[in-house]
């Protein structure tokens, strides 16, 4: 792994002037993605700006689910709160990586990385979730912008995720065997304004299915679902999956993420 | 060049580092605790499991830069006195281990497991909480009895 310096920051403010004054820093958080990234020489930044000692954790329920940026994966799978508004995000949260990657990894880090095979980015999108930054609050649907792009600009960081609390929600994955990410996961709620169904590991971000956010118009229902189908033009075609497979894999994935739902 | 200080298995240590210093390379380079074990290069296979302020992390993907002040257990401070954990006493017992590679971080997770839900796991519990360490030689079978065991005694 390159050499970087390395700074912790005590503030959101302190962390934000590092970055600004350095072009090519990146921020860290749990680092679950980007140590592994560095060791592998896909990413050599001159300096990471570690946002660890800010101590931003903690969730807050009230009329919506309020988790800060620091919080872990396991802090949220664990949490009798979420569990309560939200059991399908504490399922999700406690199905990323394995128990060890849960203890470091952070769900602002994983919203900030949009990775296309992250299971977070489908929760925010599928539940209609808020990005707080420290300049700036963010809908889901304008904050995923591509493959491993998101709306932050140069030193904007995340502060929180707001989600708001649906009727019942689901998520289902079918994970890759080796790596575990999802080679298909779909998080299907059933919100105030009407279902909706968002969809990681697929294409090339996280996106929403409105053919079958359509279908289950019809009724929040796995049996909505018989016949509704994403096409396969566009998704992603590697040697774990043809986009037809994958395709086929995401109704099979909502049906289960709508008859898991609660 | 960061100066780090932390207690490893209960004493206090420090050293220089660079930012780009694992905290398993502190470990295992500076202090010569060779027990925590380096098995691939993609923070997939749990043989450098440790146990960071009592939370099992894997120690090849975190920075010794961002564990100034941290508590850290690893496989060398797990026993009492001259006597094993009962986690290791129960690897042994039960077989769960042919090369050995992957038992430190394969005790250390199994302890975080015990601290984390309880003594009385379940086979499928334990099965699904070992995703994270693996092991090329035993199957898993006799470590899942070994985990089952060990739990149970401690």
């Amino acid at each position: 792994m390159e050499n970087f310096n390395y700074y912790r920051p005590a503030s959101v403010d302190d962390a934000v002037k590092a970055a600004k004054a350095k072009p090519d820093a990146k921020y860290m958080s749990g680092g679950m993605t980007l140590i592994p990234t560095m060791k592998q020489g896909l990413a050599s930044p001159s300096d990471i700006i570690d946002l660890g000692a800010l101590k931003n954790s903690g969730i807050a329920v009230g009329a919506t689910v309020v988790i800060k940026a620091g919080t872990t994966h396991a802090e949220v799978a664990s949490s009798a709160d979420v569990k309560k508004a939200i059991p399908a995000l504490a399922a999700l949260a406690g199905g990323i990586g394995d128990p060890h990657v849960r203890h470091k990894g952070t769900i602002g880090g994983s919203v900030a990385n949009n990775d296309p095979a992250a299971d977070y980015p489908s929760a925010c999108l599928g539940l209609g979730a808020t990005i707080h930054t420290n300049a700036r609050k963010i809908k889901a649907e304008d904050f995923f912008t591509g493959m491993f792009s998101t709306a932050l600009e140069d030193g904007e960081v995340i502060t929180a995720i707001e989600f708001p609390i649906p009727k019942k929600a689901g998520y289902a994955k079918f994970p890759n065997p080796a790596s575990r990410y999802a080679m298909v996961g779909v998080f299907a709620a059933d919100t105030a304004e009407g279902p909706r169904v968002a969809v990681t590991g697929a294409g090339a971000g996280v996106f929403r299915a409105s053919a079958l956010e359509s279908a289950l118009g019809k009724g929040f229902a796995a049996g909505s679902l018989t016949g509704a189908a994403v096409p396969a033009k566009g998704l992603n075609s590697d040697l774990h999956a043809s986009a037809e497979y994958r395709a086929h894999l995401i109704t099979v994935m909502a049906k289960r993420a709508v008859d898991a739902a609660k | 060049m960061p100066a780090i200080s932390m207690k490893v298995n209960g004493e206090a240590v420090c050293g220089d580092v660079e930012g780009r210093t694992l905290l398993v390379e502190f470990i295992r380079e500076k202090l010569g605790l060779t027990g925590t074990h380096v098995g691939c290069d993609t923070s997939q296979c749990g043989a450098c499991v440790v146990l960071v302020d009592g939370k099992a992390v894997k120690s090849c993907t975190a920075l010794a830069a961002a564990h100034d002040g941290a508590d850290v257990t690893t496989v060398e401070g797990l026993a009492r006195d001259g006597k094993m954990h009962p986690m290791q006493e129960a690897f042994k017992d039960n077989h769960g281990l042919q090369c050995g590679f992957c038992t430190p971080g394969m005790v250390i997770a199994s302890i975080d497991m015990v601290n984390r839900l309880g003594k009385n796991l379940s086979e499928e519990t334990i099965r699904h909480e070992l995703e994270g360490n693996i092991c090329r030689c035993t199957g898993y079978h006799n470590i899942v009895a070994a985990v089952k065991a060990g739990a149970a005694n401690m």
